[in-house]
């Protein structure tokens, strides 16, 4: 047995510590450094952007792309990147948040791991796979879709214009980006409902709720902000996605126009960046890289009102 | 040993249990009634009436089944994965697991109070008390829900602290508070019984000296079935109690006495019974 009186006491001073202080020191170091890295990463980036993007600006139009001044080119891509994230959003959140209710609230223990599972495997597909997919099967798949929209729904804008024979329009680049961001969302959505809280959702079965009932009680209201930030999360991965678009999406880039159907539509500034770049030089490099500034702040944008919406207290709102 | 018995004292301290205004209303019969998680067992062959409009107490040591019994009487038990039941619980002359019942039903008729207050988070603390009658579709007009609020906040004395507040969220009550107002919330449905499982357990003194006045003046009107660790409660609060007991942690648990409250306490009939509420056990 071990004489405790004997032990030797824990000394006083610090200069009996020098092993201690210095392990403190280093990891405190270490963290720091890394903390700070992403900083400096960030504004490296930033600076790069602003420096190389900008003689772009007052660039003659005939040196850029298309011939067209950077604040004639760059808004009708905004306008595609926006639109196409959006499109495909309003597809994967309704899908996300259903396979994330199933997982979580009614399928059996074994079937929602299998779920978990082949969400998990859809988010490993490299995205020049689903450009392929999308282009060789998808879009040939909804080219009669297309057609039929624009001629018996050609008055609602959604479906106007000339239908695409190809089937390569935004209706078809928006279902492969919301098959791409949906694992994203779906997993987070899921992990958000699996942490509500039980005991109101108790408290709900115990006043006669039924099952939908208790999860529209005491679930859903306590999710709302997790739900946003998944949603965010998606939206921000589809505003980024290059090569999917690029292969998938016929586009005029400067034209602007809501239409789901027609090959005419817009591109997106990531897919446009990486179509040109092989041939641009001088300052046609310069413009992309303004085009990428400019994407690089709207995602910016979207993540902090995503974080805004966050960090919103869910509680005394009714 | 009936002699060395403190909590008897605790019972003259406090006010006198009042007489049922009326004691018609659907008795509770549990029959044969055994509940299981999965394989285990955990409460076996249970035989109870439970009188209406009056409390009764459910007593024993942790993990002898008490809990999950009082959790079948309402069918919350089932809701846990892997959860089943044999025997019956029949309110009045309608067996509860007959597979005609709608379950919601049955618990919407028998309510329930949980060991941690659990208001709705998102909800005012009206709309907390309105949730019940609202899941059970009844529409009420604006001067209808007003009243039902303030009788049911009344009921669980929380009327008084509440009734400037309404519209702000229950989560921001105190722990007693919040309890009150899930007992409010209960009673709002006007059910036949209100289960409690433990609803002091994470209250402090006071809050729980006022809940348990609450619980015997809602005798009055309501079936109430309390699971309580606390012995002195069940004394103060409950007309009969049951005593139930297991053999070891992965034994069943079962009925071991039920009786009238004093002579549980006071005449125990077994001799598992006189060393539990005798503080030597448990």
């Amino acid at each position: 047995m071990t004489d405790l009186v004997s032990i030797r006491r824990v000394p006083l001073m610090k200069a009996e510590h020098r092993r201690a202080r210095a392990e403190e020191a280093t990891a405190r170091g270490v963290a720091t450094v890394a903390g700070w890295t992403v900083v400096v990463l960030l504004a490296a980036v930033t600076i790069f952007l602003l420096i190389q993007g900008l003689p772009a600006l007052t660039a003659q139009p005939e040196e850029l792309p298309l011939g067209v001044s950077l604040l004639r080119l760059a808004p009708p891509l905004l306008f595609g990147s926006l639109w196409s994230g959006l499109l495909s959003l309003g597809l994967a959140a309704p899908v996300a948040i259903g396979v994330a209710l199933f997982t979580t609230q009614y399928a059996p223990k074994p079937l929602a791991r299998l779920l978990g599972t082949i969400t998990d495997l859809l988010a490993a597909v490299p995205s020049v796979v689903y450009g392929l997919w999308g282009l060789t099967v998808l879009a040939p798949l909804t080219a009669p879709l297309g057609a039929w929209l624009a001629t018996h729904l050609g008055w609602f804008p959604l479906f106007a214009g000339e239908a695409s024979a190809t089937g390569r329009t935004m209706l078809a680049a928006s279902v492969v980006l919301a098959i791409m961001i949906m694992p994203i969302m779906t997993s987070v959505v899921r992990e958000v409902f699996t942490q509500a809280p039980t005991e109101p959702v108790e408290a709900a079965l115990g006043l006669g709720a039924t099952k939908w009932e208790s999860i529209r009680m005491a679930v859903l209201p306590v999710s709302r902000s997790g739900i946003v930030a998944g949603a965010m999360l998606g939206l921000g991965r589809a505003l980024g996605e290059t090569m999917a678009v690029a292969m998938v999406l016929s586009a005029s880039p400067l034209h602007v126009t809501g239409s789901l159907v027609t090959s005419s539509g817009p591109g997106t500034i990531a897919a446009f960046i990486a179509q040109t770049f092989p041939e641009a030089h001088g300052l046609e490099l310069n413009a992309l890289i303004a085009l990428g500034l400019s994407l690089f702040a709207v995602t910016f944008l979207v993540n902090a009102v995503a974080r805004r919406i966050v960090s919103r207290p869910s509680k005394g709102i009714s | 040993m009936t002699q060395t018995i403190l909590p008897t004292i605790h019972r003259e301290t406090t006010t006198p249990i009042p007489a049922p205004i009326s004691s018609d209303g659907p008795k509770i019969a549990i029959t044969n009634f055994s509940a299981y998680y999965g394989s285990f067992l955990a409460i076996s062959n249970v035989n109870v009436t439970i009188e209406p409009k009056q409390v009764t107490a459910f007593i024993g040591p942790s993990g002898c089944g008490k809990t999950t019994l009082l959790r079948s009487i309402n069918r919350l038990h089932e809701v846990t994965p892997g959860a089943r039941t044999e025997g019956s619980v029949r309110l009045g002359a309608t067996d509860l697991y007959d597979p005609r019942v709608d379950v919601a039903a049955v618990r919407a008729r028998i309510g329930m109070v949980f060991q941690r207050p659990n208001p709705f988070p998102t909800m005012s603390i009206r709309d907390n008390v309105l949730a019940g009658p609202r899941l059970q579709g009844r529409r009420l007009s604006r001067s209808e829900a007003d009243d039902l609020v303030e009788s049911s906040l009344r009921a669980a004395g929380l009327w008084e602290d509440a009734k400037d507040r309404l519209r702000a969220a229950g989560a921001g009550l105190s722990g007693g508070q919040q309890q009150r107002l899930c007992i409010a919330r209960a009673v709002a449905n006007s059910p036949d019984v209100i289960l409690m499982d433990e609803p002091c357990s994470s209250l402090d003194p006071i809050s729980t000296a006022t809940i348990e006045a609450m619980i015997v003046d809602l005798a009055r009107n309501y079936t109430v079935i309390i699971v309580t660790h606390n012995m002195q409660q069940a004394l103060r609060v409950s007309r009969r109690t049951a005593f139930f007991s297991t053999d070891g942690a992965s034994r069943p648990g079962r009925l071991v006495e039920y009786g009238d409250t004093m002579q549980v306490f006071n005449a125990p009939r077994e001799e598992a019974t006189a060393r539990y509420v005798g503080g030597h056990f448990g």
